[in-house]
């Protein structure tokens, strides 16, 4: 005869109980009633599907189908109103009775509201369930004001998902620090610099008196009287655990359902773990101790009773792309014999604390640079005595052994703290399966596809035990707007955003940088094909006027002179330009061209109309130039029309824009007079074929081009060159070479996406190609029509008569 | 402190793109007006660090980014906003009436020449 098992919590804490109990032998008929109507989800990832970056589907633990394959009834959306403790059953809201052997109680915690008059307003919102998500998302849109009571974990990533769905975000926070439970005066102030530096307004210490609206909220009203605008008001003032089923029932309950080691209750049927259970005076609301005491529960209740839970240092990490936060075990550095250690660099964001007593690690608290969490938490969990760390404490030496940190973790450590895996089921499951990939860990683990945090972990994990570890790049572009390209990129088509401002309004932190201003510009004129709102202030000064700016602030000037061959005409020319403007510098450049040095700005519309030659577009990331031999036409080995082949591809992608600065040659033997292949794209010419070659470099690296196709025909290889261009403009990152990118990919990937990709495909690079050629062109035309009526002209003052004002 | 502040006339603000920053020579100062959100700011136009036209310079916020060598000056205290870099530009007082700029030429700002000594 089963024994009848009934758990009350349909989220982590009770389902990963069960999954620990199913692989233990037991002889249970599993019920689960979850008044929620969802699967089990992972409730720690709500933040990422509010930011847009998981889908609802994607955060399920435990499809139907698990439920199916274990054998276990899933009452869902059900809420067990009262236990029977006499009969042993439970009792739903319905009135339905269902009896148990055992209980287990995993009702886990719900949001706290406070007691503020207007808080039942339409608008107003917790953030604590998939439905709670789902409603938020419903409202959230572009511009909209939101306000966000609570500036603690949830609140922050509440705030940030909002503000990456385009909405105006307040964070207001009722104590003087954000996150205060785990952070210091001096963290949260790092913390508040770096959530406002992301375009979040933060407002403390800012008591919330009332909601105000008619019906609808909208706005805030203060204790100090002030008031503050919002459409939509989102509660994540902190969580209270659901012990009232067990409190009812005459259980043993404080602030939680209180346990003893074993995760037993005062009745000897009933157990309880999660947010909902009390453990030597404390609850927990963080996912490692709850899943620990699943295990824990698991043994006992398997009649293996004597895994102890002993409780758990806090530790918690906030979920925000670019912002590092990192804190664990005590912060009160008021307790006798604490002491602190401390560093801080107010330009890199970086402030770290750790707090000491009898040289073991009591606490640590981590912003801007969280690379040293496993150490820290290792030694506050060994209690390490750290006498001899002390002078590096600060910055413990990396390990020069890569595998080491992850070697002298022991098998049970947690590695993901979201989905309870631990270092031996790694370790396992790489072993058992042969994973190679973080993507085929993930797969099988689980590990790592929650917050992510974990994911440095597993990448050493699987390099120290796989021979044949497969890194994958996914490299953020930068802190202002901190997403990968691929993301970007999904990001701009998918949002339709045109300009820059519109990126780093929705998704970065409205100001941007040096580094992401050009890098979006590029991004958007690739993925529109020209078609967007071009920005200049978001360009290099180069890219303003068009010329290359030198150490004296002068310019030069490199006019276009396609293939390298030119004309007395143009050389007459540009010796007047040389002599009328007096150029301190005439000089041949490695690409077969002329350069003059030493223009200033005001005079090189000027300049351009003289030479009368349009842009070389030497100063930018863009299509420079092809350098060629002189081909069958003259030459006695030649055997293809290099001459003129390279004037032909110079025309095809001339004006046009690149990741990094694109060149290339075309040569008309294997002889290689003109270098195509050191080139970023090269044609080698050889008798009765070209050669078409890509990724060779001979800058700050060497590198000899891959081969991409041998073609019979000059318009077979215009054509396998076009493909690599395009090619290379959608898929590589912002200052990627060609060398880089030829490499990161693999020459295989990039002939199956290319020459040998169907012709569907090819024609739809080419398309795109050729729109992007439609709008491109002469940038030096600006000297004729310039965008502002300064772009060139040196501002002269009005008068020089300065006028007197008193001031105030 | 100055009583009395001199402003001159520099040009009309249609002449400084937004974001943007455009030097002007007044007699022997050479000046980058800066264009931000609805209000401008003037700093002196040399990177103390190699002389870069500070003007020429990508704004990020309230600073710019030197287009020669990367260094960063806040635009509102001239301070350089790296500490392992420490240096500053001179910013002057910058108003606009009836949509003409005016700069105090001198207004440099002390704090900016104190913290270079």
């Amino acid at each position: 005869m089963k024994q009848q098992l009934v758990v009350v919590g349909n989220g982590m804490a009770g389902v990963s109980c069960v999954e620990q109990i199913l692989k233990q032998p037991h002889n249970f008929d599993i019920t689960i009633f979850g008044d929620e109507t969802h699967v089990n989800y992972n409730r720690i990832l709500l933040s990422l599907v509010l930011a847009g970056e998981k889908s609802a589907e994607e955060i399920v633990i435990n499809d139907i189908d698990w439920y199916q394959t274990n054998g276990i009834r899933a009452r869902l959306g059900v809420k067990i109103a009262s236990i029977d403790r006499d009969k042993k059953v439970v009792i739903d809201e319905n009135g339905g009775v269902t009896e148990y052997d055992k209980l287990i109680l995993a009702t886990g915690s719900s949001a706290f509201i406070p007691p503020i008059p207007g808080v039942d307003k339409k608008n107003v919102h917790v953030f604590r369930t998939l439905d709670d998500t789902r409603a938020l998302l419903e409202i959230a849109q572009p511009g909209l004001k939101v306000a966000v009571i609570g500036g603690g974990l949830l609140g922050l990533e509440a705030a940030r998902g909002l503000q990456v769905r385009g909405c105006e975000v307040t964070v207001v926070h009722l104590m003087e620090t954000l996150m205060e439970r785990q952070l210091d005066a001096t963290g949260g102030d790092y913390l508040k610099r770096k959530i406002e530096s992301l375009g979040i307004r933060v407002m403390l210490p800012q008591q919330t008196a009332a909601l105000f609206g008619n019906g609808r909220v909208d706005g805030l009203r203060f204790a100090s009287g002030e008031e503050l605008e919002a459409d939509l008001v989102v509660i994540a003032a902190g969580i209270r655990p659901n012990a009232e089923l067990g409190r009812q029932a005459g259980l043993e309950a404080r602030r939680g359902i209180v346990v003893n080691d074993y995760m037993e209750t005062s009745d000897p049927h009933i157990y309880s773990v999660g947010e909902c259970t009390e453990h030597r005076g404390q609850t927990f609301g963080l996912v490692a101790p709850l899943f620990e005491q699943g295990r824990v529960l698991a043994s006992t209740i398997t009649g293996n009773r004597g895994t102890a839970f002993t409780g758990a240092s806090p530790a918690a990490k906030l979920k925000i792309m670019g912002v590092d936060i990192f804190s664990a075990g005590s912060i009160d550095e008021s307790l006798p014999g604490v002491e602190t250690v401390r560093y801080e660099d107010p330009s890199l964001g970086v402030y770290k604390k750790l707090l000491l007593k009898d040289n073991q690690l009591l606490g640590v608290i981590l912003v801007g640079d969280i690379e040293d969490e496993h150490t820290y938490m290792d030694w506050m969990r060994s209690g390490t005595d750290l006498t001899p760390h002390r002078r590096q404490i600060l910055f413990p030496p990396r390990e020069a052994d890569p595998g080491l940190e992850v070697a002298a973790m022991p098998d049970s450590d947690t590695i993901c703290g979201c989905n309870g895996v631990r270092k031996g089921d790694i370790v396992q499951a790489i072993h058992a399966h042969g994973i190679s990939t973080l993507a085929g860990l993930k797969e099988r683990t689980r590990a790592s596809t929650s917050c992510g945090t974990c994911t440095g972990l597993c990448e050493k994990l699987l390099r120290a035990v796989t021979p044949d570890f497969q890194e994958e790049t996914r490299t953020t572009l930068c802190s202002c707007v901190p997403f990968s390209y691929e993301q970007l990129r999904d990001m701009i088509r998918g949002q339709k955003l045109k300009s820059v401002e519109e990126v780093l309004n929705i998704y970065g932190n409205r100001k941007g940088c040096e580094v992401c201003k050009p890098a979006l510009s590029y991004l958007l004129d690739m993925v529109w094909c020209g078609d967007h709102e071009e920005d200049r202030s978001a360009r290099f000064i180069n890219d303003r006027v068009h010329a290359n700016i030198q150490k004296d602030g002068t310019f030069s000037v490199i006019p276009r002179m396609r293939g390298g061959v030119t004309t007395p005409d143009e050389l007459r020319r540009i010796a007047d330009v040389a002599d009328k403007y007096r150029v301190p510098m005439v000089k041949v450049t490695g690409s077969q061209r002329i350069d003059l040095l030493g223009i200033k700005k005001a005079d090189l519309p000027k300049v351009w109309a003289d030479l009368g030659m349009p842009s070389g577009q030497a100063y930018t990331k863009g299509v420079r130039m092809v350098k060629t031999c002189v081909g069958t036409e003259f030459c006695r080995f030649g055997v293809q029309d290099s001459t003129r082949a390279g004037i032909e591809l110079e025309r095809r992608l001339e004006n046009l824009f690149t990741p990094h600065k694109f060149k290339m040659g075309v040569v008309g033997c294997p002889r290689n007079c003109a270098e195509a292949t050191v080139k970023d794209l090269g044609l080698v010419g050889q008798d009765g074929s070209w050669q078409v070659v890509v990724g060779g470099a001979a800058g700050k690296s060497v590198r000899k081009a891959d081969l991409l196709i041998t073609v019979e025909t000059t318009e077979q290889a215009m054509e396998a060159s076009d493909l690599f261009f395009q090619y290379y403009r959608e898929n590589a990152n912002y200052l990627e070479r060609s060398y880089d990118f030829v490499e990161r990919l693999g020459i295989e990937k990039i002939r199956k996406e290319t020459v040998y990709a169907t012709e569907a495909d090819k024609q739809k690079l080419l398309d795109r190609l050729a729109r992007s050629k439609a709008l491109a062109k002469d940038a030096w035309l600006e000297g004729e029509a310039p965008v502002s009526p300064t772009q060139f002209v040196q501002i002269q003052p009005i008068q020089n008569q300065p006028r007197e004002v008193q001031t105030a | 402190m100055n009583d009395v502040r001199e402003w001159t006339p520099i040009t009309k603000v249609e002449n400084i793109p937004s974001r943007e920053g455009r030097a002007v020579t007044v007699g022997a100062a050479e000046i980058a007006i800066f264009h931000l959100e609805n209000r401008y700011l003037t700093i002196e136009n040399k990177c103390p660090h190699r002389g870069g036209p500070l003007c020429d310079g990508i704004v990020s916020g309230t600073t710019v980014v030197c287009p020669l060598h990367g260094r960063r000056f806040d635009l509102e205290s001239g301070m350089a906003v790296r500490a392992s870099e420490p240096s500053c530009v001179a910013t002057f007082p910058t108003r606009v009436e009836d949509g003409i700029i005016f700069v105090d030429l001198g207004g440099a700002c002390q704090v900016a020449e104190e913290t270079a000594a």
